[in-house]
C-alpha cells in the first residue's frame, strides 16, 4: 500500500476510537429528546463530571496501592457511572421536572444555566487547570511497512472499542427486551398515552436521564484516559460535538446516533488529517449546519410534523 | 411523615453523592504527578450540614407547603400610583433620567464612568438579543459572533484603511445586519432548539476563524492600538496626530485625560438611547407586533397570511446589527481587541441579561444589565463566584419566574359580560 492510503487507514481508526465515545454522548441527547423534546445542554457537564471523577478513582486507587490494572480501570468506571448518573438524576429533578409541559424555551434556557453552574461549580472545587495523568495502558499493535508509514492501534484505542460495544450492545438488549425499555420505547412514541395506561412516566424520564448518564460516564473514563488530560472545559465541546453525532444521525433515533458519532469522529479525523487541525471543530459545526439544512430528520430520524 | 422518610432519605444520599467525590476530594498536579488531597474538616462538615438540609426539608416539605400557603402574599400592584397619573408622570420621569445621565459623569470620579460606559455596553448588547429572544422567541446562542463581527470590523478597517470611528459605525452595523442575515436565511426555518444549538456553532465557527486567521486578525494576539472616536474630526490625546487637532488645544484648555472617558461614555449614552428609540418604534410597527404574533403562536400567524421566515429573519437582522454598533464601539473604546473577548461565555450573559430583566421587558433588560455589571464590581471577592451564579440564577429564574423580574405588561382590555 502507498504511503496516503496506511495514513489514511491510521486517521480512519483514529476517527472511529473519538467516533465511538461521541456515539456514546449522542446517545443521552438522543433518548432524551426522543422522550420530552428538550436538548438537555447539561449533558456535556456529565461526561466532564464522569471524568473527574474517574481521575480521582484511579489516582485514589494507586495511592492505596491497588496495583492491578483491570481492577482499577473496572472500579474508575463503575464510579463514575455512579456519580454521573447520580448527577443525570438531580438536575432532571431539580432543573426540569418542575418545568415539564411549558412552553419550550423555558428549559433550554433552564439547562444552559445548569450547563454553566455544573462548569463552575467543578472550576471553583477542582481548579480550573489542566491535570494530567501519565497513560496507564500503553503500546498497541503495528503493522504496514516500517519503512512507508507503520500504522498503529494502541491498546487504549482496542479497550475503547470494545467497551463501547459492549456498552451499546447491552443498552440495545436493553431497550428491545426488558419491561422498563419497552416503556422507554413507549414513552418516545406518545408520552401522555402511556401515562394513561399506568405507567409512571416521570420516573421512566428519569431513568433516561440515568442511563444518558450513565453512557456519558463510560464515554469520559474512555476519553479521560485516551487524552490523558483534563479541565473543568472539556464538556461544552464533547456535548456540542456528541449533540452534532445525534443531529446528524436523526435526533430521537438511537441507532442514528452511534451511526452519527462514528460518521463526525471519521470525518473529524480525516480533516484534521488534510487541513490545519484548528479547523477541525468548524468542520464538525459546518457539518452541522449542512445537515439541519438539507436534510433536518438526519440519516435514521423521522420527521416531525408540528400539530396545533 | 413516614411516608416522607424514604424520600428524605433517598435525597440526602443523592445529596451526599453530589458532593462527596467532587468537593470531598481534589486533585493535586504536583509535576507529572497527579495526587488526590482530601478537603479539610471544614468542608466536610459543609457537606454533611447540606445533606442534613436536604434531608430535613424533604422531611418536612408537605408541612412546610401547606404553611407556606396559609400565610398572605403581600399585594405590591396597590403601592404603585394608579395608571392615569403615571401615563402623565412618564414624560417627566424620562426627561429626568436623560439628564442625568448626561450631567452624571461631571460628578463622579473617572472608574465610575468607565464602569458605566461598560454597563451601556451591555444595555445595547441585551437590547439587541431582546428583540431576538425577547419578541421573537427565537433562543441565539451565537450573538456574540454579531458583536464580534462588529468589533472586528472597526479595528481590521481602521488599521488597514485608517477610517475613522464614525465611518465605521454604520458599516459595522451593516455587516454584522448581513451576517445575521446570511446566517438566519437558512437556519430559521428551523425548529427553536435547533436554531439554538446552529447560532451557538457558528459563534464558535466565528471566533476559530478569528483565532486562527493570523494573518489578517493577529490571531490569539489580537488587534491593538485602534483609533479612538473623535469629536467632529477633534482628537482625545495628548498631542494632535499628523494634520489634526485635540480638543483642549480647540477649546484652550489644559488636557484631562478624562475628558477622553467622559466622551466615550456620551457616545455611549447616545447609541443606547437611539437604540432604545429605534427598537421601541420598531416594536409599534406592523413588523414588531408580527414579532410578538410568531412568538406566541406560529401556526396562527401562518394561517393569517403572515410569512414566518421573512418575520424571523427581520428580527434576527435587526438583533444583530444593534450587536454589530456595540461591538464597533467596544473596539473603539478598548483598543484592542483579541479573539478571546467574544467567547459563549459572553453570548450566555447577554443572554442571562434578557432572561433576568424579563423577556421582551425594555427596562427589565436594561435594569439587569445594570446589576449583572455593577455587582459583581461591587462585590470583588464574589469575582470568583461570578459565572457559577449567572448559571444559577439562570435556573432559578426560569423555576420561579420564566416571566422575568419586570415582565412586559401589555394594556389590554377584557370583556366584561354581566
Amino acid at each position: 500500500m502507498t504511503e496516503t492510503s496506511l495514513y489514511v487507514l491510521q486517521q480512519l481508526i483514529n476517527g472511529l476510537t473519538i467516533g465511538s465515545t461521541y456515539a456514546l454522548i449522542a446517545i443521552g441527547y438522543t433518548m432524551v429528546y426522543g422522550i420530552i423534546g428538550m436538548i438537555n445542554f447539561a449533558h456535556g457537564e456529565v461526561y466532564m463530571i464522569g471524568t473527574y471523577t474517574a481521575f480521582i478513582t484511579i489516582i485514589g486507587l494507586l495511592t492505596m496501592g491497588v496495583g492491578s490494572l483491570p481492577i482499577v480501570m473496572l472500579l474508575a468506571l463503575m464510579t463514575a457511572i455512579i456519580i454521573s448518573s447520580t448527577y443525570g438524576y438531580a438536575i432532571e429533578r431539580v432543573a426540569y421536572r418542575p418545568l415539564r409541559g411549558g412552553p419550550r424555551l423555558i428549559p433550554l434556557i433552564t439547562a444552559i444555566g445548569m450547563s454553566i453552574f455544573l462548569q463552575n461549580y467543578i472550576r471553583l472545587a477542582q481548579g480550573s487547570r489542566d491535570l494530567a495523568m501519565p497513560a496507564l495502558v500503553s503500546g498497541g499493535i503495528q503493522f504496514g511497512d516500517p519503512a512507508v508509514f507503520e500504522v498503529s492501534i494502541s491498546w487504549m484505542q482496542l479497550i475503547i472499542w470494545v467497551v463501547t460495544l459492549i456498552s451499546m450492545t447491552a443498552l440495545a438488549l436493553f431497550i428491545s427486551r426488558s419491561r422498563l425499555g419497552r416503556a422507554c420505547r413507549a414513552c418516545a412514541q406518545d408520552l401522555k398515552m402511556t401515562n394513561l395506561l399506568g405507567i409512571d412516566t416521570n420516573r421512566i424520564i428519569a431513568l433516561t436521564f440515568v442511563i444518558g448518564a450513565a453512557l456519558a460516564a463510560v464515554a469520559g473514563v474512555l476519553l479521560g484516559l485516551y487524552y490523558g488530560t483534563i479541565n473543568p472545559y472539556i464538556g461544552f465541546m464533547a456535548g456540542l460535538k456528541a449533540f452534532t453525532a445525534a443531529v446528524l444521525g436523526g435526533i430521537g433515533s438511537i441507532p442514528g446516533a452511534m451511526l452519527g458519532g462514528l460518521i463526525l469522529g471519521v470525518t473529524e479525523a480525516l480533516t484534521a488529517a488534510f487541513f490545519p487541525s484548528e479547523y477541525k471543530d468548524v468542520v464538525a459545526f459546518s457539518l452541522l449546519v449542512l445537515i439541519l439544512l438539507f436534510r433536518p430528520t438526519g440519516l435514521l430520524g423521522k420527521p416531525e410534523v408540528e400539530k396545533v | 411523615m413516614q411516608r416522607a422518610l424514604f424520600p428524605a432519605l433517598f435525597a440526602a444520599g443523592v445529596t451526599f453523592l453530589l458532593t462527596c467525590l467532587v468537593i470531598g476530594v481534589r486533585l493535586e498536579q504536583e509535576g507529572p504527578n497527579l495526587t488526590v488531597v482530601g478537603a479539610d474538616a471544614e468542608t466536610w462538615s459543609w457537606i454533611g450540614f447540606a445533606v442534613i438540609v436536604v434531608f430535613l426539608f424533604q422531611l418536612f416539605q408537605q408541612p412546610l407547603s401547606r404553611l407556606k400557603q396559609r400565610l398572605p402574599s403581600p399585594d405590591v400592584t396597590g403601592l404603585l400610583p394608579d395608571h392615569k397619573l403615571r401615563a402623565r408622570l412618564r414624560p417627566w420621569l424620562i426627561a429626568l433620567v436623560v439628564v442625568g445621565l448626561f450631567v452624571w459623569p461631571f460628578m463622579v470620579s473617572r472608574g465610575a464612568v468607565d464602569l458605566a460606559t461598560l454597563t451601556l455596553i451591555y444595555v445595547m448588547l441585551g437590547l439587541g438579543l431582546n428583540i431576538v429572544v425577547g419578541f421573537a422567541g427565537l433562543l441565539d446562542l451565537g450573538y456574540v459572533a454579531f458583536y464580534a463581527v462588529g468589533a472586528y470590523t472597526y479595528a481590521l478597517l481602521s488599521e488597514y484603511y485608517g477610517l475613522s470611528f464614525w465611518v465605521c459605525l454604520p458599516i459595522a452595523g451593516l455587516l454584522a445586519a448581513t451576517f445575521g442575515c446570511i446566517l438566519g436565511f437558512p437556519v430559521l426555518r428551523l425548529r427553536g432548539d435547533y436554531l439554538a444549538i446552529v447560532t451557538l456553532g457558528f459563534g464558535e465557527i466565528i471566533r476559530i476563524l478569528l483565532n486562527n486567521w493570523t494573518n489578517v486578525t493577529g490571531g490569539p494576539n489580537g488587534i491593538g492600538g485602534i483609533e479612538k472616536p473623535s469629536l467632529f474630526g477633534l482628537e482625545f490625546s495628548r498631542r494632535a496626530s499628523e494634520g489634526g487637532q485635540t480638543f483642549h488645544e480647540f477649546f484652550g484648555i489644559s488636557y484631562n485625560s478624562s475628558h477622553k472617558v467622559i466622551f466615550l461614555y456620551l457616545v455611549a449614552v447616545l447609541l443606547v438611547l437611539l437604540t432604545i428609540y429605534v427598537i421601541n418604534r420598531i416594536q409599534r410597527m406592523p413588523i414588531g407586533r408580527a414579532w410578538e404574533a410568531l412568538r406566541e403562536d406560529e401556526i396562527a400567524c401562518r394561517s393569517l397570511g403572515l410569512n414566518p421566515t421573512v418575520i424571523k429573519l427581520s428580527a434576527f437582522t435587526m438583533g444583530a446589527s444593534f450587536a454589530g454598533f456595540a461591538g464597533c464601539f467596544f473596539a473603539a473604546r478598548q483598543g484592542f481587541i483579541s479573539p478571546e473577548s467574544f467567547t459563549f461565555i459572553e453570548s450566555a450573559i447577554i443572554l442571562a441579561i434578557v432572561v433576568l430583566g424579563g423577556m421582551g421587558s425594555q427596562l427589565g433588560v436594561i435594569l439587569a444589565a445594570i446589576a449583572m455589571t455593577i455587582l459583581p464590581e461591587l462585590a470583588r471577592e464574589f469575582q470568583e463566584y461570578r459565572m457559577l451564579m449567572f448559571g444559577g440564577v439562570m435556573v432559578l429564574m426560569m423555576l420561579w419566574r420564566p416571566q422575568g423580574l419586570l415582565p412586559m405588561k401589555r394594556p389590554h382590555l377584557e370583556l366584561k359580560t354581566s
